[in-house]
């Protein structure tokens, strides 16, 4: 498999987190494993131990979607939102809405697909009402979203420095 | 549970308020007594003194020694141990993407073979010529 570039985490403004990175697929692929329920069941599901057993997506402006996850220890955290905008294999727009709302409101998620010869460089954008909402928010969830799948990483990688 | 992720657990409870947060953002320019502190916010004392409460025992702020004001400061140590999110939130996102790629090649994989078996079907069709 050819090298894919790595994995970008900026803060280029005030109220966005935008996430870049390469795949070794079409964008057309790329996108549908971002609108196919039983694609993106299968890799979005943050840190180990958490699996996603709701995912329901009404791809049209307007249609909603829905994503629940849950860990071993059965604690569930469910996120929703509506589709404003899709432009396949381009573009995708949607709002996002925790149901612990510890993101600190509503936020915008921009999804762009843009291929060059034959890879797909993904761009994902977060924007935040506000920059305290942003911070607070990659703070915060961190604790409320998934302190239980960090700390068992921290454990390991602790135990692994040993 | 373990008295490392015990306080990190709690610096996130702690802030995971919106006063407590502009609590800290007015401790970061300086130390300041719980009057001066609630006088911003649309509470009385007691409702601030309970944030601080929150705050200490997170060990965010701590208490001056003056004993008349006890000013309240930041303690800027719990912040930094929290402020690695964005590495974590990286490493979320790489666990996430690693998981598409494997996605990917499957239906690049499959997507070759339905072309291959397409083409199969088509071969033997173009060779049989329509009976003039």
């Amino acid at each position: 498999m050819t090298k894919t570039a790595a994995l970008r985490v900026t803060t280029p403004t005030d109220r966005d987190v935008v996430i870049t990175r390469e795949f070794d697929a079409s964008r057309g692929m790329v996108f549908d494993a971002h609108t196919k329920p039983d694609l993106v069941q299968r890799w979005l599901l943050g840190p180990p131990g958490w699996t996603m057993p709701v995912c329901e997506i009404d791809l049209r402006v307007g249609g909603k979607y829905r994503y629940v996850w849950q860990n071993a220890d059965g604690r569930t955290m469910g996120v929703g939102g509506t589709f404003t905008e899709i432009a396949r294999p381009s573009r995708i727009v949607i709002t996002q809405l925790f149901d612990e709302d510890w993101t600190g409101g509503e936020t915008i998620v921009i999804t762009e697909f843009v291929e060059t010869k034959g890879k797909t460089r993904l761009t994902t954008t977060i924007r935040y009402v506000s920059r305290e909402v942003r911070d607070a928010a990659l703070k915060t969830g961190m604790a409320k979203g998934m302190e239980a799948g960090y700390e068992r990483l921290d454990d390991l990688l602790k135990e692994e420095t040993r | 549970m373990k008295p490392t992720s015990y306080t990190l657990d709690t610096t996130f409870a702690a802030l995971a308020d919106p006063t407590r947060r502009a609590i800290l953002a007015r401790l970061a320019s300086g130390e300041a007594s719980v009057a001066e502190l609630a006088e911003p916010f649309d509470m009385s004392q007691p409702a601030i003194s309970k944030h601080l409460k929150v705050l200490e025992r997170a060990g965010l702020i701590s208490r001056g020694r003056e004993a008349q004001r006890r000013p309240r400061r930041l303690e800027p140590r719990p912040l930094a141990d929290a402020t690695d999110w964005i590495e974590r939130y990286r490493k979320i996102w790489e666990g996430n993407y690693k998981r598409l790629d494997a996605v990917l090649q499957e239906l690049k994989a499959r997507q070759k073979k339905a072309v291959d078996a397409l083409l199969d079907e088509v071969k033997p069709k173009s060779r049989k010529r329509k009976p003039q």
